[in-house]
Protein backbone atom coordinates (compact mmCIF):
# COMPACT_ATOMS: atom_id res chain seq x y z
CA UNK A 1 0.00 0.00 0.00
CA UNK A 2 2.79 2.42 0.99
CA UNK A 3 4.50 1.43 -2.26
CA UNK A 4 1.52 2.59 -4.32
CA UNK A 5 0.83 5.68 -2.23
CA UNK A 6 4.36 6.97 -2.73
CA UNK A 7 4.47 6.17 -6.46
CA UNK A 8 3.74 8.99 -8.90
CA UNK A 9 0.29 7.60 -9.67
CA UNK A 10 -0.68 7.27 -6.01
CA UNK A 11 0.49 10.79 -5.23
CA UNK A 12 -1.36 12.10 -8.30
CA UNK A 13 -4.68 10.53 -7.33
CA UNK A 14 -4.40 11.54 -3.67
CA UNK A 15 -3.43 15.06 -4.68
CA UNK A 16 -6.34 15.26 -7.13
CA UNK A 17 -8.79 14.32 -4.36
CA UNK A 18 -7.16 16.61 -1.77
CA UNK A 19 -6.94 19.58 -4.15
CA UNK A 20 -10.58 19.16 -5.12
CA UNK A 21 -11.69 18.91 -1.51
CA UNK A 22 -9.56 21.81 -0.29
CA UNK A 23 -10.65 23.93 -3.25
CA UNK A 24 -14.31 23.56 -2.25
CA UNK A 25 -13.47 25.15 1.07
CA UNK A 26 -11.14 27.75 -0.41
CA UNK A 27 -13.73 28.77 -2.99
CA UNK A 28 -16.46 29.01 -0.35
CA UNK A 29 -14.27 31.16 1.86
CA UNK A 30 -13.07 33.32 -1.04
CA UNK A 31 -16.74 34.25 -1.50
CA UNK A 32 -16.81 35.21 2.19
CA UNK A 33 -13.64 37.26 1.79
CA UNK A 34 -14.98 38.89 -1.35
CA UNK A 35 -17.96 40.11 0.68
CA UNK A 36 -15.77 41.19 3.59
CA UNK A 37 -13.39 43.07 1.29
CA UNK A 38 -16.33 44.70 -0.50
CA UNK A 39 -17.65 45.79 2.87
CA UNK A 40 -14.26 47.07 3.95
CA UNK A 41 -13.81 49.08 0.74
CA UNK A 42 -17.33 50.52 0.97
CA UNK A 43 -17.06 51.17 4.72
CA UNK A 44 -19.72 48.66 5.73
CA UNK A 45 -19.65 45.68 8.12
CA UNK A 46 -20.19 42.83 5.69
CA UNK A 47 -21.40 39.39 6.80
CA UNK A 48 -21.21 39.25 10.61
CA UNK A 49 -24.33 37.39 11.81
CA UNK A 50 -23.42 33.71 11.32
CA UNK A 51 -20.73 32.70 13.79
CA UNK A 52 -17.86 34.91 15.00
CA UNK A 53 -17.11 37.61 12.38
CA UNK A 54 -19.58 35.82 10.10
CA UNK A 55 -17.06 33.04 9.57
CA UNK A 56 -19.75 30.37 9.25
CA UNK A 57 -21.49 32.30 6.46
CA UNK A 58 -20.17 30.06 3.61
CA UNK A 59 -21.50 26.96 5.41
CA UNK A 60 -24.89 28.59 5.90
CA UNK A 61 -24.89 29.55 2.20
CA UNK A 62 -24.03 25.99 1.20
CA UNK A 63 -26.82 24.52 3.32
CA UNK A 64 -29.24 27.03 1.86
CA UNK A 65 -28.19 26.14 -1.69
CA UNK A 66 -29.01 22.50 -0.97
CA UNK A 67 -32.37 23.02 0.75
CA UNK A 68 -33.79 25.54 -1.74
CA UNK A 69 -36.06 24.47 -4.53
CA UNK A 70 -34.19 23.50 -7.69
CA UNK A 71 -36.53 25.14 -10.19
CA UNK A 72 -36.42 23.95 -13.78
CA UNK A 73 -38.87 26.32 -15.52
CA UNK A 74 -41.20 24.94 -18.14
CA UNK A 75 -39.84 26.86 -21.12
CA UNK A 76 -36.18 25.74 -20.98
CA UNK A 77 -34.27 23.08 -22.85
CA UNK A 78 -33.98 20.65 -19.93
CA UNK A 79 -30.90 18.65 -20.97
CA UNK A 80 -28.77 21.69 -21.77
CA UNK A 81 -30.15 23.52 -18.74
CA UNK A 82 -28.76 20.82 -16.43
CA UNK A 83 -25.61 20.31 -18.49
CA UNK A 84 -24.50 23.98 -18.41
CA UNK A 85 -23.70 24.36 -14.66
CA UNK A 86 -22.23 20.84 -14.63
CA UNK A 87 -19.82 21.72 -17.43
CA UNK A 88 -18.93 25.06 -15.86
CA UNK A 89 -18.11 23.29 -12.59
CA UNK A 90 -16.14 20.40 -14.14
CA UNK A 91 -14.09 22.62 -16.46
CA UNK A 92 -13.23 25.10 -13.72
CA UNK A 93 -11.85 22.35 -11.48
CA UNK A 94 -9.99 20.12 -13.96
CA UNK A 95 -7.71 23.02 -14.87
CA UNK A 96 -6.13 22.67 -11.42
CA UNK A 97 -4.72 19.26 -12.42
CA UNK A 98 -1.77 20.74 -14.28
CA UNK A 99 -0.67 23.23 -11.61
CA UNK A 100 2.67 22.29 -9.96
CA UNK A 101 1.82 22.76 -6.30
CA UNK A 102 5.01 21.89 -4.49
CA UNK A 103 7.97 20.93 -6.65
CA UNK A 104 9.34 17.45 -5.96
CA UNK A 105 9.19 15.18 -2.92
CA UNK A 106 12.03 12.73 -2.15
CA UNK A 107 10.41 9.61 -0.73
CA UNK A 108 12.09 6.19 -0.38
CA UNK A 109 14.96 7.35 -2.57
CA UNK A 110 12.84 8.46 -5.55
CA UNK A 111 11.54 11.87 -6.58
CA UNK A 112 7.80 12.32 -6.95
CA UNK A 113 6.21 15.38 -8.57
CA UNK A 114 3.74 17.16 -6.32
CA UNK A 115 1.51 17.76 -9.30
CA UNK A 116 -1.55 15.80 -10.35
CA UNK A 117 -0.41 15.62 -13.93
CA UNK A 118 2.81 16.71 -15.59
CA UNK A 119 2.19 16.22 -19.33
CA UNK A 120 4.62 17.47 -22.00
CA UNK A 121 1.92 19.89 -23.09
CA UNK A 122 0.85 21.29 -19.71
CA UNK A 123 0.44 24.82 -21.08
CA UNK A 124 -1.57 23.64 -24.07
CA UNK A 125 -3.80 21.64 -21.70
CA UNK A 126 -4.46 24.70 -19.54
CA UNK A 127 -5.18 26.85 -22.61
CA UNK A 128 -7.60 24.21 -23.90
CA UNK A 129 -9.40 23.89 -20.57
CA UNK A 130 -9.59 27.68 -20.32
CA UNK A 131 -11.07 27.84 -23.81
CA UNK A 132 -13.76 25.31 -22.87
CA UNK A 133 -14.92 27.64 -20.07
CA UNK A 134 -17.13 29.42 -22.59
CA UNK A 135 -19.34 26.35 -23.07
CA UNK A 136 -20.95 26.55 -19.64
CA UNK A 137 -21.86 30.18 -20.23
CA UNK A 138 -23.18 29.82 -23.76
CA UNK A 139 -25.15 26.64 -23.01
CA UNK A 140 -26.66 28.19 -19.87
CA UNK A 141 -27.75 31.30 -21.78
CA UNK A 142 -29.14 29.39 -24.72
CA UNK A 143 -30.95 26.73 -22.68
CA UNK A 144 -32.66 29.29 -20.42
CA UNK A 145 -34.73 30.68 -23.29
CA UNK A 146 -34.77 34.02 -21.53
CA UNK A 147 -33.75 37.25 -23.21
CA UNK A 148 -31.55 38.42 -20.34
CA UNK A 149 -29.76 35.07 -20.26
CA UNK A 150 -29.39 35.02 -24.00
CA UNK A 151 -27.90 38.50 -24.28
CA UNK A 152 -25.63 37.82 -21.31
CA UNK A 153 -24.43 34.64 -22.94
CA UNK A 154 -23.66 36.11 -26.36
CA UNK A 155 -21.88 39.04 -24.74
CA UNK A 156 -19.83 36.70 -22.59
CA UNK A 157 -19.03 34.51 -25.57
CA UNK A 158 -17.79 37.39 -27.70
CA UNK A 159 -15.76 38.69 -24.76
CA UNK A 160 -14.14 35.40 -23.84
CA UNK A 161 -13.33 34.62 -27.47
CA UNK A 162 -11.78 38.05 -28.07
CA UNK A 163 -9.58 37.93 -24.98
CA UNK A 164 -8.40 34.41 -25.64
CA UNK A 165 -6.33 35.65 -28.59
CA UNK A 166 -4.04 38.03 -26.61
CA UNK A 167 -3.89 35.41 -23.85
CA UNK A 168 -2.63 32.77 -26.29
CA UNK A 169 -0.07 35.22 -27.68
CA UNK A 170 1.17 36.12 -24.16
CA UNK A 171 1.68 32.43 -23.42
CA UNK A 172 3.57 31.98 -26.70
CA UNK A 173 5.88 34.82 -25.60
CA UNK A 174 6.58 32.99 -22.32
CA UNK A 175 7.21 29.77 -24.27
CA UNK A 176 9.70 31.65 -26.45
CA UNK A 177 11.47 32.88 -23.30
CA UNK A 178 11.45 29.63 -21.35
CA UNK A 179 11.55 27.03 -24.14
CA UNK A 180 9.20 24.53 -22.53
CA UNK A 181 5.51 23.70 -22.35
CA UNK A 182 5.86 21.92 -19.00
CA UNK A 183 4.88 24.12 -16.08
CA UNK A 184 7.53 22.66 -13.79
CA UNK A 185 10.24 23.46 -16.36
CA UNK A 186 8.92 27.01 -16.63
CA UNK A 187 9.45 27.44 -12.87
CA UNK A 188 12.98 26.02 -12.69
CA UNK A 189 14.83 28.72 -14.72
CA UNK A 190 12.99 31.32 -12.63
CA UNK A 191 14.65 30.07 -9.43
CA UNK A 192 18.08 31.46 -10.44
CA UNK A 193 19.25 34.95 -9.43
CA UNK A 194 20.60 38.04 -11.15
CA UNK A 195 23.82 39.15 -9.48
CA UNK A 196 22.94 36.84 -6.61
CA UNK A 197 20.07 38.98 -5.38
CA UNK A 198 17.06 39.42 -7.64
CA UNK A 199 15.19 36.24 -8.60
CA UNK A 200 14.89 35.66 -12.36
CA UNK A 201 11.10 35.77 -12.30
CA UNK A 202 9.52 36.39 -15.67
CA UNK A 203 7.71 39.46 -14.36
CA UNK A 204 11.05 41.30 -14.36
CA UNK A 205 11.75 40.16 -17.93
CA UNK A 206 8.36 41.02 -19.39
CA UNK A 207 6.34 43.31 -17.11
CA UNK A 208 4.05 44.39 -19.94
CA UNK A 209 3.27 40.81 -20.94
CA UNK A 210 2.45 40.08 -17.30
CA UNK A 211 0.06 43.01 -17.20
CA UNK A 212 -1.68 42.02 -20.45
CA UNK A 213 -1.97 38.41 -19.31
CA UNK A 214 -3.51 39.55 -16.04
CA UNK A 215 -6.05 41.71 -17.90
CA UNK A 216 -7.01 38.84 -20.20
CA UNK A 217 -7.32 36.53 -17.18
CA UNK A 218 -9.79 38.96 -15.61
CA UNK A 219 -11.77 38.96 -18.85
CA UNK A 220 -11.67 35.18 -19.17
CA UNK A 221 -12.94 34.75 -15.62
CA UNK A 222 -15.75 37.29 -16.27
CA UNK A 223 -14.51 39.44 -13.41
CA UNK A 224 -15.08 43.17 -13.08
CA UNK A 225 -14.39 45.40 -14.97
CA UNK A 226 -15.20 42.76 -17.59
CA UNK A 227 -18.35 41.33 -15.99
CA UNK A 228 -20.75 42.42 -18.72
CA UNK A 229 -22.20 38.95 -18.87
CA UNK A 230 -23.87 39.51 -15.54
CA UNK A 231 -24.30 43.28 -15.51
CA UNK A 232 -27.10 43.43 -12.94
CA UNK A 233 -28.48 46.80 -13.97
CA UNK A 234 -29.03 45.74 -17.58
CA UNK A 235 -29.29 41.97 -17.60
CA UNK A 236 -30.47 40.94 -14.12
CA UNK A 237 -28.22 37.91 -13.55
CA UNK A 238 -27.04 37.48 -17.14
CA UNK A 239 -26.64 33.89 -18.21
CA UNK A 240 -27.66 32.49 -14.81
CA UNK A 241 -30.90 34.49 -14.42
CA UNK A 242 -33.08 31.35 -14.56
CA UNK A 243 -30.90 29.24 -12.27
CA UNK A 244 -31.60 28.57 -8.63
CA UNK A 245 -30.43 26.41 -5.72
CA UNK A 246 -27.35 24.27 -6.21
CA UNK A 247 -27.23 24.82 -9.99
CA UNK A 248 -26.68 28.51 -9.33
CA UNK A 249 -24.20 27.47 -6.63
CA UNK A 250 -22.27 25.44 -9.17
CA UNK A 251 -22.01 28.44 -11.50
CA UNK A 252 -20.77 30.45 -8.54
CA UNK A 253 -18.22 27.84 -7.45
CA UNK A 254 -17.10 27.49 -11.06
CA UNK A 255 -16.49 31.22 -11.38
CA UNK A 256 -14.35 31.37 -8.24
CA UNK A 257 -12.50 28.16 -9.10
CA UNK A 258 -11.72 29.72 -12.47
CA UNK A 259 -10.24 32.74 -10.66
CA UNK A 260 -8.07 30.47 -8.51
CA UNK A 261 -6.85 28.48 -11.52
CA UNK A 262 -6.04 31.70 -13.34
CA UNK A 263 -4.15 33.08 -10.30
CA UNK A 264 -2.16 29.86 -9.88
CA UNK A 265 -1.35 29.84 -13.59
CA UNK A 266 -0.14 33.43 -13.70
CA UNK A 267 1.92 32.85 -10.51
CA UNK A 268 3.64 29.91 -12.19
CA UNK A 269 4.20 31.78 -15.44
CA UNK A 270 5.47 35.06 -14.04
CA UNK A 271 6.16 34.87 -10.32
CA UNK A 272 8.18 31.66 -10.07
CA UNK A 273 5.34 29.47 -8.78
CA UNK A 274 6.41 27.97 -5.45
CA UNK A 275 9.77 29.76 -5.47
CA UNK A 276 10.54 32.44 -2.90
CA UNK A 277 14.02 33.96 -2.74
CA UNK A 278 16.11 33.35 0.40
CA UNK A 279 13.66 30.84 1.91
CA UNK A 280 15.66 27.58 2.02
CA UNK A 281 12.53 25.37 1.85
CA UNK A 282 11.22 27.10 -1.25
CA UNK A 283 14.20 26.24 -3.47
CA UNK A 284 14.29 23.50 -6.13
CA UNK A 285 16.96 21.56 -4.17
CA UNK A 286 14.75 21.20 -1.08
CA UNK A 287 12.74 17.99 -1.48
CA UNK A 288 11.74 17.05 2.08
CA UNK A 289 8.09 16.81 3.09
CA UNK A 290 8.38 20.05 5.07
CA UNK A 291 9.72 21.77 1.95
CA UNK A 292 6.73 20.54 -0.05
CA UNK A 293 4.35 22.04 2.53
CA UNK A 294 6.27 25.34 2.56
CA UNK A 295 6.20 25.48 -1.25
CA UNK A 296 2.45 24.89 -1.26
CA UNK A 297 2.03 27.72 1.26
CA UNK A 298 4.18 30.04 -0.87
CA UNK A 299 2.12 29.33 -4.00
CA UNK A 300 -1.04 29.66 -1.90
CA UNK A 301 0.13 33.07 -0.70
CA UNK A 302 0.73 34.23 -4.27
CA UNK A 303 -2.73 32.98 -5.28
CA UNK A 304 -4.27 34.79 -2.30
CA UNK A 305 -2.49 37.97 -3.38
CA UNK A 306 -3.95 37.74 -6.88
CA UNK A 307 -7.42 37.00 -5.52
CA UNK A 308 -7.21 40.06 -3.30
CA UNK A 309 -6.09 42.14 -6.29
CA UNK A 310 -9.05 40.89 -8.36
CA UNK A 311 -11.50 41.74 -5.57
CA UNK A 312 -9.91 45.13 -5.06
CA UNK A 313 -10.23 45.85 -8.80
CA UNK A 314 -13.87 44.73 -8.77
CA UNK A 315 -14.81 47.30 -6.15
CA UNK A 316 -12.64 50.05 -7.64
CA UNK A 317 -13.18 50.16 -11.40
CA UNK A 318 -16.48 50.74 -13.19
CA UNK A 319 -17.63 48.25 -15.79
CA UNK A 320 -16.66 48.64 -19.46
CA UNK A 321 -19.22 49.33 -22.12
CA UNK A 322 -19.43 46.58 -24.71
CA UNK A 323 -17.90 48.49 -27.63
CA UNK A 324 -15.06 49.70 -25.38
CA UNK A 325 -14.44 46.13 -24.32
CA UNK A 326 -14.18 44.91 -27.89
CA UNK A 327 -11.98 47.85 -28.85
CA UNK A 328 -9.62 47.14 -25.97
CA UNK A 329 -9.17 43.57 -27.15
CA UNK A 330 -8.96 44.00 -30.92
CA UNK A 331 -7.37 47.45 -31.22
CA UNK A 332 -5.36 47.46 -27.99
CA UNK A 333 -4.23 44.14 -26.65
CA UNK A 334 -3.97 42.11 -29.87
CA UNK A 335 -1.72 44.58 -31.75
CA UNK A 336 0.35 45.06 -28.57
CA UNK A 337 0.88 41.35 -28.07
CA UNK A 338 1.64 40.89 -31.77
CA UNK A 339 4.35 43.56 -31.42
CA UNK A 340 5.72 41.94 -28.28
CA UNK A 341 5.76 38.59 -30.07
CA UNK A 342 7.79 40.06 -32.94
CA UNK A 343 10.27 41.63 -30.55
CA UNK A 344 10.67 38.41 -28.57
CA UNK A 345 11.27 36.41 -31.75
CA UNK A 346 13.91 38.93 -32.80
CA UNK A 347 15.65 38.82 -29.41
CA UNK A 348 15.62 35.03 -29.39
CA UNK A 349 17.36 35.05 -32.79
CA UNK A 350 20.32 36.80 -31.18
CA UNK A 351 20.05 34.77 -27.96
CA UNK A 352 18.99 37.81 -25.92
CA UNK A 353 15.62 36.41 -24.83
CA UNK A 354 16.59 36.24 -21.16
CA UNK A 355 18.65 39.42 -20.92
CA UNK A 356 16.79 41.83 -18.72
CA UNK A 357 17.76 45.07 -20.44
CA UNK A 358 16.68 43.89 -23.90
CA UNK A 359 13.33 42.36 -22.98
CA UNK A 360 12.34 45.29 -20.78
CA UNK A 361 13.49 47.63 -23.54
CA UNK A 362 11.23 45.78 -25.98
CA UNK A 363 8.29 46.07 -23.61
CA UNK A 364 8.94 49.78 -23.20
CA UNK A 365 9.10 50.32 -26.96
CA UNK A 366 5.71 48.63 -27.42
CA UNK A 367 4.17 50.59 -24.55
CA UNK A 368 5.53 53.92 -25.80
CA UNK A 369 4.35 53.24 -29.38
CA UNK A 370 0.88 52.34 -28.10
CA UNK A 371 0.65 55.48 -25.98
CA UNK A 372 1.93 57.57 -28.89
CA UNK A 373 -0.74 56.07 -31.17
CA UNK A 374 -3.39 56.86 -28.58
CA UNK A 375 -2.11 60.41 -28.20
CA UNK A 376 -1.77 61.07 -31.92
CA UNK A 377 -5.03 59.50 -33.08
CA UNK A 378 -7.03 61.55 -30.52
CA UNK A 379 -10.11 59.37 -30.84
CA UNK A 380 -13.23 60.97 -29.58
CA UNK A 381 -14.83 59.26 -26.64
CA UNK A 382 -17.69 57.49 -28.36
CA UNK A 383 -21.22 57.53 -27.00
CA UNK A 384 -20.79 60.89 -25.26
CA UNK A 385 -23.45 63.37 -26.29
CA UNK A 386 -22.82 67.14 -26.24
CA UNK A 387 -23.82 68.68 -22.94
CA UNK A 388 -23.57 65.36 -21.16
CA UNK A 389 -22.61 65.74 -17.53
CA UNK A 390 -19.26 64.04 -17.17
CA UNK A 391 -17.85 63.67 -13.67
CA UNK A 392 -15.04 66.14 -13.17
CA UNK A 393 -15.98 68.18 -16.23
CA UNK A 394 -19.51 69.44 -15.77
CA UNK A 395 -21.18 70.43 -12.55
CA UNK A 396 -20.18 68.39 -9.56
CA UNK A 397 -23.26 66.19 -9.52
CA UNK A 398 -21.57 62.79 -9.87
CA UNK B 1 3.48 4.34 -25.14
CA UNK B 2 4.87 3.23 -21.81
CA UNK B 3 3.10 3.53 -18.47
CA UNK B 4 5.52 6.35 -17.67
CA UNK B 5 4.46 8.54 -20.61
CA UNK B 6 0.77 7.74 -20.19
CA UNK B 7 0.75 8.52 -16.46
CA UNK B 8 -0.05 12.27 -16.79
CA UNK B 9 -3.06 11.55 -18.98
CA UNK B 10 -4.34 8.78 -16.69
CA UNK B 11 -4.02 11.26 -13.80
CA UNK B 12 -6.03 13.85 -15.74
CA UNK B 13 -8.63 11.17 -16.41
CA UNK B 14 -8.80 10.39 -12.68
CA UNK B 15 -9.30 14.11 -11.91
CA UNK B 16 -12.09 14.36 -14.47
CA UNK B 17 -13.77 11.31 -12.88
CA UNK B 18 -13.53 12.75 -9.36
CA UNK B 19 -14.88 16.16 -10.41
CA UNK B 20 -17.64 14.71 -12.61
CA UNK B 21 -18.70 12.36 -9.81
CA UNK B 22 -18.90 15.29 -7.40
CA UNK B 23 -20.90 17.36 -9.89
CA UNK B 24 -23.42 14.56 -10.45
CA UNK B 25 -23.67 14.00 -6.68
CA UNK B 26 -24.37 17.71 -6.18
CA UNK B 27 -27.15 17.66 -8.78
CA UNK B 28 -28.70 14.53 -7.26
CA UNK B 29 -28.57 15.89 -3.70
CA UNK B 30 -30.18 19.15 -4.75
CA UNK B 31 -32.82 17.26 -6.72
CA UNK B 32 -33.66 14.90 -3.84
CA UNK B 33 -33.61 17.34 -0.92
CA UNK B 34 -35.10 20.53 -2.32
CA UNK B 35 -38.90 20.98 -2.40
CA UNK B 36 -40.76 20.88 -5.71
CA UNK B 37 -43.73 23.18 -6.04
CA UNK B 38 -44.68 24.17 -9.55
CA UNK B 39 -46.97 26.94 -10.59
CA UNK B 40 -47.83 28.72 -13.85
CA UNK B 41 -46.11 31.93 -12.78
CA UNK B 42 -43.03 30.24 -11.36
CA UNK B 43 -42.59 28.16 -14.50
CA UNK B 44 -42.71 31.17 -16.80
CA UNK B 45 -39.73 33.18 -18.02
CA UNK B 46 -38.33 35.67 -15.52
CA UNK B 47 -38.02 38.96 -17.33
CA UNK B 48 -38.43 41.40 -14.44
CA UNK B 49 -42.18 40.87 -14.28
CA UNK B 50 -42.89 41.96 -17.84
CA UNK B 51 -45.28 39.71 -19.77
CA UNK B 52 -43.13 37.67 -22.15
CA UNK B 53 -43.74 38.76 -25.73
CA UNK B 54 -41.55 36.50 -27.85
CA UNK B 55 -39.31 33.50 -27.57
CA UNK B 56 -35.71 34.42 -26.69
CA UNK B 57 -34.24 32.51 -29.65
CA UNK B 58 -34.68 35.28 -32.14
CA UNK B 59 -32.35 37.12 -34.46
CA UNK B 60 -29.41 38.85 -32.86
CA UNK B 61 -26.74 41.26 -34.03
CA UNK B 62 -24.53 39.74 -36.71
CA UNK B 63 -21.45 41.36 -35.11
CA UNK B 64 -21.31 38.55 -32.58
CA UNK B 65 -21.16 36.05 -35.41
CA UNK B 66 -18.35 38.00 -37.08
CA UNK B 67 -16.37 38.08 -33.83
CA UNK B 68 -16.75 34.32 -33.48
CA UNK B 69 -15.56 33.78 -37.04
CA UNK B 70 -12.54 36.07 -36.65
CA UNK B 71 -11.72 34.33 -33.38
CA UNK B 72 -11.57 30.95 -35.09
CA UNK B 73 -9.19 32.29 -37.75
CA UNK B 74 -6.91 33.97 -35.21
CA UNK B 75 -6.94 31.18 -32.68
CA UNK B 76 -6.03 28.54 -35.23
CA UNK B 77 -3.17 30.76 -36.37
CA UNK B 78 -1.96 31.08 -32.78
CA UNK B 79 -2.16 27.33 -32.24
CA UNK B 80 0.16 27.01 -35.26
CA UNK B 81 2.64 29.26 -33.48
CA UNK B 82 3.08 26.89 -30.52
CA UNK B 83 4.98 24.05 -32.24
CA UNK B 84 6.85 26.67 -34.24
CA UNK B 85 7.88 28.43 -31.01
CA UNK B 86 9.27 25.20 -29.55
CA UNK B 87 11.23 24.37 -32.74
CA UNK B 88 12.51 27.91 -33.04
CA UNK B 89 13.64 27.94 -29.42
CA UNK B 90 15.63 24.75 -29.97
CA UNK B 91 17.10 26.12 -33.20
CA UNK B 92 18.02 29.52 -31.76
CA UNK B 93 19.48 28.40 -28.42
CA UNK B 94 20.96 24.95 -29.12
CA UNK B 95 21.55 25.40 -32.87
CA UNK B 96 19.26 22.45 -33.64
CA UNK B 97 18.37 21.83 -37.28
CA UNK B 98 15.11 20.52 -38.70
CA UNK B 99 14.93 18.21 -41.76
CA UNK B 100 12.68 19.32 -44.61
CA UNK B 101 10.85 16.84 -46.85
CA UNK B 102 13.67 16.73 -49.41
CA UNK B 103 16.26 16.03 -46.73
CA UNK B 104 17.94 19.43 -46.44
CA UNK B 105 18.56 20.60 -42.89
CA UNK B 106 17.37 24.09 -41.99
CA UNK B 107 18.10 26.25 -38.97
CA UNK B 108 16.72 29.34 -37.28
CA UNK B 109 17.09 31.54 -40.40
CA UNK B 110 14.59 29.40 -42.31
CA UNK B 111 12.20 29.32 -39.36
CA UNK B 112 12.22 33.09 -38.81
CA UNK B 113 11.62 33.79 -42.51
CA UNK B 114 8.75 31.31 -42.56
CA UNK B 115 7.17 32.89 -39.52
CA UNK B 116 7.74 36.32 -41.05
CA UNK B 117 5.61 35.40 -44.08
CA UNK B 118 2.93 33.79 -41.90
CA UNK B 119 2.94 36.76 -39.56
CA UNK B 120 2.70 39.27 -42.42
CA UNK B 121 -0.43 37.49 -43.68
CA UNK B 122 -1.88 37.50 -40.15
CA UNK B 123 -1.17 41.20 -39.74
CA UNK B 124 -2.58 41.97 -43.19
CA UNK B 125 -5.74 40.11 -42.21
CA UNK B 126 -6.09 42.11 -39.00
CA UNK B 127 -5.54 45.44 -40.77
CA UNK B 128 -7.98 44.44 -43.55
CA UNK B 129 -10.74 43.49 -41.15
CA UNK B 130 -10.24 46.67 -39.13
CA UNK B 131 -10.35 48.67 -42.37
CA UNK B 132 -13.59 46.90 -43.37
CA UNK B 133 -15.09 48.01 -40.06
CA UNK B 134 -15.75 44.42 -38.98
CA UNK B 135 -15.06 45.40 -35.39
CA UNK B 136 -16.90 48.70 -35.22
CA UNK B 137 -19.60 48.49 -32.59
CA UNK B 138 -21.00 52.00 -32.47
Amino acid sequence: MWEFLTSQMGVSIMLAAVVFGVMQGVVAYSIYFERKIAAWIQDRCGPNRVGPFGLLQPIADGVKFIFKEDVIPGHVDKVLFVLAPTMMFIIAFIGLAAIPWGGQWLVDGKLVNIQVSNPDIGLLYLLGVGGMGVYGVVLGGWASNNKYSFYGAIRATAQMLSYEIPMGLCIVIVVLTMGSLRLEEIILPQTAYWSGAIPKWNIFLHPLVFLILFITMLAEANRAPFDLAEAEQELVGGFHTEYSALKFGMFFLGEYAHMITASAFISVMFLGGWHLPWLPWAQPEATSFAAVIVKMLVLGGKIAGFLFLMMWIRWTLPRFRFDQLMRLAWLGLIPMTLGLFMITVGLLYFGLHRSWAWTCGGDTVVLVLTLMYVAVSRREVSGRTPGMNVIGVGTAAG
Amino acid sequence: MTAETLQPYVAIGATVLIVTGAAIAFLLVAHLIGPKRHGPVKDSTYESGMPVITDARRRFNVKFYIVAMLFILFDVEIVFMWPWAMLYYEAATAGATIPLQNGTMVGKEFLIVGMGIFFALLLFGLVYELGKGALKWD
